[in-house]
């Protein structure tokens, strides 16, 4: 028998049995669209999550008072002492080191803000001139601590409450009140919306001395800052490490978290959970599988009196196998097409029900639902297309 | 030429062997038409099955046109089945999804033949057994007598040089099973075997020859004096 007569005569079995076809190309469909639009969700949850980590800095380092111990006994402890602050001496410190490009000292309070008979309690960021550009955030209008003017009584608005206290007028130039100070709105930043959980619209920027005498401490909260290239972050983290090391009497009581580590943690981490979740799915594939290896065993028992008579007309064993193999190979490979269309359009769905997540499908994660759909209906067809080739004929024939 | 030497078959029923055919021997020269007769469970469809090389005897030889069959391998029978022989059965055995068009080809779809030719013989087929009308019909759709002439358009399509009947009237009125008999004797008088196993005694002394079985052996063995 030709090939294309194989396929032919397959083809017209599949079509000639129209429910049974589609419920086993639907399951197929199934399991392969859910393996596409879970990986989907997956790595698109993990380039919404790498892209918000990244857009908060490049090279960034971040320093926080006192240390995670994990094993041995801490002396300060058993003499009931706090781990020393870090202060903005060691701030300066770090900034004279070769590998940092540019460090921001940062304190952060709550604090009224009142102006034009408006008042609301605003969260305040104390720092220098390099927040803003180590944050990654951009100035809609003005300045902050231009050249010269470090000390001067100067205060950035975020967005949101630029607008709120300034609706008609112009926010750069006016007065307001913050606590008990007087400050002058130096500039607004540009509304960028929430990342990681923090929104910059609703904040306000003042220097960091300022920041320090409102709320009464001389500690910093943490240190930002910039390495000078990719390379440099982990010898700045071990240069800062021993700066403070050596400032703080020989203790190492600061913590050093490179966003670089943190990032590729995520990635790890979120990748393997789209492994995990597409490997759930891959096991609605494999049921999948076994369906077809059912529904192709009832159409061998269904059509014995036919498999005999193709034996009597002269069909050989290989033939008849090759029969049945043709059609389950046919059902899956229809299976696994409508599938990878059904997960595009789950997946672009997705897409545009939430706009802000990248759902798109990893090419690796579509060709592998395609291949394992088709090997579950190879494997699943050989057991039924062997049975079908050995019936017996004249038994077979006896069958009606 | 067909020659069959000592075939021997047997069945087990629990512990017990029935001997279907026993020590068979018997030669059918080439054209001859035959008839095997006897009681139900007298061997004679078992005969026709291994005379069709659906079923393989126990011990014995087979030999078709001066070549031993029963030594060949599955896929060799099977070529064989597909060019010398064709199958008539009581029942039909018509492919129920196929057109009657689509039955007639399927020994030639097996056989490798392009399509183009085949659709020409199919054509010549549905011609010669006035199913012209019927040729995309579904064999739900055909009557009794119909349905015979597709299968046996079926058996002939490839030209074999036997031709074996099994109760081709079997299912089919008086009339009708006369004129499906008569088919089946035009192919006979072109020179092919003709073997028919029944029990109906009327039909079965139309062939020249006549065998009747009983327990597996050839009882009586007679040429027809009218035939």
């Amino acid at each position: 028998m030709r090939l294309v007569d194989t396929v032919q005569t397959s083809f017209k079995t599949v079509l000639s049995y129209r429910i049974r076809s589609l419920l086993i190309i639907l399951a197929m469909a199934l399991g392969v669209a859910a393996v596409v639009v879970l990986t989907a969700l997956g790595d698109g949850a993990r380039n919404y999550v790498i892209n918000q980590f990244s857009s908060i800095g490049t090279n960034l380092l971040v320093v926080l008072p006192g240390r995670a111990e994990t094993s041995g006994a801490f002396l300060g402890a058993v003499l009931g002492q706090t781990p020393r602050d870090l202060t903005l001496k060691d701030a300066q410190l770090i900034g004279r080191l070769p590998q940092v490009r540019r460090y921001a000292p940062l304190n952060v309070g709550e604090a009224e803000l009142s102006a034009a008979n408006r008042l609301r309690a605003v969260t305040v960021l104390g720092s220098n001139v390099h927040l803003i550009p180590i944050r990654h955030m951009v100035l809609a209008q003005g300045s902050f601590l231009a050249h010269g003017t470090e000390n001067n009584a100067q205060i950035v608005l975020g967005a949101k409450i630029a607008r709120e206290f300034f609706p008609r007028t112009q926010a750069i130039g006016q007065r307001v009140r913050l606590g008990d100070s007087r400050f002058l709105v130096s500039g607004v930043l540009m509304s960028q919306g929430e990342t990681m959980g923090y929104n910059t619209d609703e904040i306000v920027i003042i220097p960091i001395g300022h920041a320090q005498v409102m709320f009464n401490t001389t500690s910093l909260f943490r240190i930002l800052i910039e390495a000078k290239s990719h390379s440099e972050i982990e010898p700045a983290k071990q240069a800062i490490l021993a700066t403070v090391k050596q400032s703080h009497d020989g203790e190492e009581d600061i913590t050093v978290i490179t966003q670089d580590a943190i990032l590729s943690t995520f990635n790890r981490i979120l990748q393997a959970l789209t492994l995990a979740v597409a490997g759930i799915a891959a096991i609605s594939l494999i049921v999948a599988g076994i369906l077809v290896m059912n529904v192709m065993l009832v159409a061998v028992s269904q059509r014995t009196a036919e498999i005999g008579l193709l034996k009597a007309i002269g069909a050989s064993s290989v033939d008849i196998r090759r029969l049945f193999f043709t059609e389950a190979v046919l059902l899956s490979l229809a299976g696994a097409i409508l599938g990878f269309l059904l997960g595009q359009f789950g997946s672009l769905m997705l897409r545009l029900t939430f706009p802000q997540l990248p759902a798109w499908p990893p090419v690796w994660a579509s060709m592998a639902g395609i291949t394992v759909a088709l090997i579950t209906g190879i494997l699943a067809s050989m057991l039924p297309a062997s049975k079908a080739a050995k019936l017996d004929a004249v038994n077979a024939l006896g069958k009606k | 030429m067909i020659r069959l030497t000592a075939i021997t078959r047997t069945f087990h029923m629990g512990d017990q062997a029935v001997y279907a055919l026993n020590n068979i021997n018997l030669q059918i020269a080439s054209g001859e038409y035959v008839s095997i007769m006897g009681p139900s469970g007298s061997g004679k469809s078992t005969l026709l099955n291994i005379l069709g090389l659906l079923d393989k005897p126990d011990s014995g030889r087979y030999e078709l046109d001066e070549k031993l069959v029963t030594d060949l391998s599955e896929t060799e029978q099977a070529q064989i089945r597909r060019e010398r022989i064709g199958f008539v059965f009581q029942s039909f055995h018509l492919v129920p999804r196929l057109t009657a068009a689509e039955n007639i080809e399927l020994p030639l779809t097996l056989s490798g033949m392009p399509s183009e030719q085949r659709q020409i013989r199919v054509e010549q087929a549905l011609q010669a057994f006035e199913l012209k009308q019927r040729a995309q019909h579904r064999p739900a759709e055909l009557s009794g007598g119909q349905r015979q002439r597709v299968a046996i358009a079926r058996a002939t399509i490839m030209q074999p040089s036997v031709i074996l009947a099994d109760e081709p009237t079997g299912n089919l009125d008086h009339q009708i099973g006369a004129e499906v008999m008569s088919l089946l004797e035009d192919l006979h008088h072109r020179g092919t075997t003709l073997i028919v196993v029944t029990h109906d005694r009327e039909l079965g002394a139309r062939a020249h020859r006549q065998i009747g079985m009983r327990d597996g052996e050839i009882l009586t063995d007679q040429a027809n004096a009218t035939g």
